[in-house]
């Protein structure tokens, strides 16, 4: 690849919060026609730099050069007039409106203040056609499903840069954690879309979590740590293992620790039966066993049901057929405080909109579920609480170490441990975690990995759900198989079972 | 490279299946509404045939005595589609009425330049409103319910009794009749009719209108896409104060007098109108032809009740009730089946 200037430089980039500086002398780079992986482990200042770059924070020292010329973005707006448009993770469209409507508003075609709807439904046509794309432009965004609402935001983002006129289009595309909800089909979608981009000229900045992915698709990285530049590599220079390095900056002990792990074996006697559960337009009615100490790994595709299945276990949903026995004894699960009752605790996928209470503290958010348990009229003495916390910081490795610091403002694993340390606490027989380390960096995964091991040695019975089948299959003692929202298989794991075999169950799982 | 990998047969494909669609439809509501307003009228033709029922004045009349609710309920449907909530729409129109009455009778001055004076005044009430809502960030529940008491109080400061109008020139456009083959609409109706045909081109040809839709169906969505939001807000409680200042206009003309209790409670005529005509009430769906058939809606049920003769018309407000209740289930189970 020739290299020309590049067409983006930020140089010596600071930005400061009260009390924190979040970037202190961040140099990018951005070629044409690359795809750049911005790498980092949560709080590296990833996010920061991007917002200072679509103009959602102002600068507080260093240069940005666009083309040559030194610009400085006050709005999301003025930065995407001069060619950076930005994905975010959520996507941001309306559901309301039409496809083509989302790709165009705010600069319709108009003719004295007329909206041209035809015009307007065949350049979206058109521009969906030449990113290679099939939809149907005139029906309601609400009828995609979610990795095609991320294509259109993409689309849009392309098409806004034409605005100005002087058709030099989109320069810079940013794409901030696009792939984090999407099933590996549909990123394989956007990453063709993404290729097809790149082959117009355009420089894509890629934030992502999942390292193959970065591998799989980028050509150049720059990997930030605690706000500051570590390195830019090409892609094809640095593999894996290094790069993993460079974002922690440690050797990888932790991880190798986990990989020559051997799954204890003393499990115990049962502890929850599931007899035909199931819920309709939820689950088919599923028999599961999880015995004390076990760790049970819930394996399948997005939306095949595993959500589902643990939700029917916590009461949060009710099961239309079936009986759950824990310990011995039946419950109805008629609501979560049943489970609660028996001993059963849940992690939500959702940590933002179903755990954590954002406004409030460390320490308020992990003495919830305990002072739940205990009801209202006996609250938790302060000393005691006030020790638990400190102990479950200090345990769970929280940053900052402070009870009284927001739960909003901590980075995702550290949200993530805080919801964990809330149900650990009331010292639960069974913790269902639902995508705890979805959206967090390797080292707290890591982390998180190990604590799920440790606590099994100690007696406690785990249902564990991830995306990713290496995570459930280093973790678990039985998996669970999931297609189509039915629960296909139950594989004693050992050496002889591999991803290979489990995507074989999923593939081949009618048959079972 | 293209990419046609879907399969149809999932859930989540590509082209939604012909039933979801229609059952998706955003027009669905209004046509349902339309089809219920047909059945109504056709109630009425079978029952009171006989007593006139079947004359087009009948029909053009819903439009003569329901002008001001129409007017009302089109600056209802902006702020409704926006996602938001106007409860001092009927205190705008009592304060109007009041406004008006006391410039022309108490002080002389003639109808023509009354009627810019009270329309700005709305505007700039509804603007006011708007505008705190924007930039303090409060709940338009709150802010307009301020409103609501604010404009009634103020009919009270003009004067507490209430103020016939005699002016001749009022009574005279009051009277007016625009003759339709054998029948006639009033000034009021026609004026409501325009502000509907205004307010669908705007909703619908105009990038305000557009903006409306998009901040109704996610603000925060609109915001990052770089659309002036709180700017489109604040013309939407603008229009709708307008509209209300409008509305008492039409009422004032219609009832020919100013009463510090005129149109009481009228914003929840206006927001049911709106709702029964299908748009949602967390905003972002809808049509403003929908509203016109809700008015009609209403309005017919209160004709059924005045031909049925033997009925108190408190038996409107229980219709219209029951009415709203069903209209809202059937909003919910649609919505619940298009995020499905």
């Amino acid at each position: 690849m020739a290299e020309p200037l590049p067409v983006l430089e930020m140089t010596g980039i600071v930005k400061e919060f009260p009390g924190v500086r979040a970037l202190s002398g961040v140099d990018f780079r951005l070629f044409p026609g690359e795809i750049h992986a911005l790498l980092g482990e949560n709080g590296a200042g990833k996010s920061t730099l991007i917002k200072v770059l679509t103009g959602v924070y102002s600068l507080d020292g260093g240069t940005v050069t666009l083309n040559g010329a030194s610009v400085r973005f006050t709005s999301p707006s003025g930065a995407q007039q001069a060619g950076i448009s930005t994905v975010y993770q959520e996507v941001n469209l309306c559901p309301n409106l039409s496809v083509a409507e989302n790709i165009f508003i705010g600069r319709e075609p108009t003719r004295f203040g007329r909206i041209q709807w035809k015009r307007l439904r065949r350049e979206a046509a058109e521009l969906v056609d030449r990113l290679g794309l099939d939809i149907d432009v005139t029906a309601p965004l609400s009828s995609y499903p979610l990795a095609v609402q991320q294509l259109v935001a993409i689309v849009r983002a392309v098409g806004t840069g034409d605005s100005d006129g002087s058709g030099s289009g989109t320069k810079v595309l940013i794409l901030d954690e696009p792939t984090s909800s999407l099933d590996r089909d549909e990123v394989l979608e956007l990453f063709a879309l993404m290729r097809r981009l790149k082959g117009e000229g355009v420089a894509i900045l890629f934030v992502s979590h999942f390292l193959d992915q970065i591998y799989e698709v980028c050509d150049r990285m720059t990997v930030l740590r605690n706000g500051t530049l570590v390195g830019e590599h090409m892609v094809r220079d640095l593999d894996q293992v290094g790069l993993v390095q460079l974002m922690i900056g440690k050797a990888l002990d932790q991880l190798e620790e986990l990989h020559d792990h051997q799954l204890h074996a003393d499990v115990g006697e049962s502890l929850l039966t599931a007899d035909g559960v199931g819920r309709t337009g939820g689950i088919a009615p599923f028999d599961l066993e999880i015995k004390k100490g076990e760790v049970v790994g819930l394996a399948g595709l997005l939306g095949s049901g595993r959500t589902e299945l643990a939700r029917l276990l916590f009461g949060a949903d009710q099961p239309d057929s079936g009986k759950v026995t824990i310990g011995g004894k039946q419950v109805s699960m008629s609501a979560p405080n049943d489970a609660i009752a028996a001993g059963v605790a849940y992690c939500s996928e959702n940590r933002r909109t179903e755990g954590l209470v954002p406004d409030l503290t460390v320490r308020e958010n992990i003495i919830l579920a305990l002072q739940a348990a205990r009801g209202w009229v006996r609250p938790v003495p302060a000393a005691q609480r006030d020790e638990l916390v400190a102990q479950y910081i200090k345990a769970l490795d929280i940053r900052p170490a402070n009870p009284e610091a927001r739960v909003g403002q901590l980075s995702g694993g550290n949200q993530q441990k805080v919801l964990l340390a809330r149900w650990l606490i009331t010292r639960p027989k069974l913790l269902i975690l639902d995508e705890p380390t979805r959206g967090i960096d390797i080292g707290a995964k890591a982390e998180i990995q190990k604590l799920v091991v440790s606590l099994s040695e100690e007696g406690m019975s785990v249902l564990y759900i991830a995306a990713e089948l290496e995570e459930v299959l280093r973790l678990s003692h039985t998996i669970g198989v999931l297609r189509d929202r039915r629960l296909v298989a139950r594989l004693a794991n050992g050496p002889e079972i591999t991803p290979t075999r489990i995507l074989e169950t999923i593939a081949s799982g009618e048959h079972q | 490279m293209t990419t046609t990998t879907r399969k149809p047969a999932a859930p989540d494909s590509r082209t939604p299946s012909g039933a979801a669609r229609v059952l998706g439809d955003r027009r669905l509501p209004v046509l349902v509404t339309a089809g219920l307003f047909l059945v109504m009228y056709a109630v009425g033709l079978s029952r009171y045939q006989n007593y006139g029922f079947a004359e087009t004045q009948v029909f053009l009349n819903l439009f003569i005595d329901n002008s001001y609710l129409l007017v009302a309920a089109v600056g209802a449907t902006f702020v409704i589609l926006s996602g938001g909530i106007d409860l001092s729409v009927g205190s705008v129109i009592g304060f109007t009425t009041m406004f008006t009455a006391w410039l022309v009778e108490r002080q002389g001055l003639p109808i023509v330049v009354v009627i810019p004076m009270a329309l700005a005044v709305g505007a700039f009430g509804g603007y006011l409103m708007g505008y705190v809502i924007q930039n303090f960030e409060i709940q338009p529940f709150i802010v307009t319910l301020a409103g609501l008491f604010l404009f009634r109080g103020l009919c009270l400061v003009i004067s507490k009794e209430s103020i016939s109008i005699g002016d001749s020139s009022v009574s005279s456009m009051a009277q007016a009749q625009v003759s339709l083959g054998g029948a006639f609409l009033s000034i009021g109706a026609i004026v409501a009719l325009v502000v509907l045909a205004a307010a669908f081109y705007v909703l619908h040809y105009t990038r305000f209108g557009r903006r409306v839709y998009a901040i109704g169906g996610n603000e925060q969505s609109a915001l990052l896409m770089g659309l002036p939001q709180g700017g489109t807000k604040i013309a939407v409680y603008t229009m709708s104060g307008f509209c209300s200042a409008l509305a008492g206009l039409l009422f004032t003309l219609y009832i020919q007098s100013g009463d510090p209790l005129h149109a009481t409670g009228l914003e929840l005529d206006a927001i049911a109108a709106v709702v029964i005509g299908g748009t949602l009430l967390t905003g972002g769906s809808g049509y403003v032809v929908g509203t016109l058939f809700g008015v009609l809606v209403l309005g017919l049920i209160k004709s059924l009740i005045q031909f049925e003769g033997t009925l108190s018309s408190w038996w409107t407000k229980i219709a219209t009730g029951v009415l709203l209740c069903a209209f809202i289930l059937i909003q919910r189970t649609m919505t619940s089946r298009r995020k499905a």
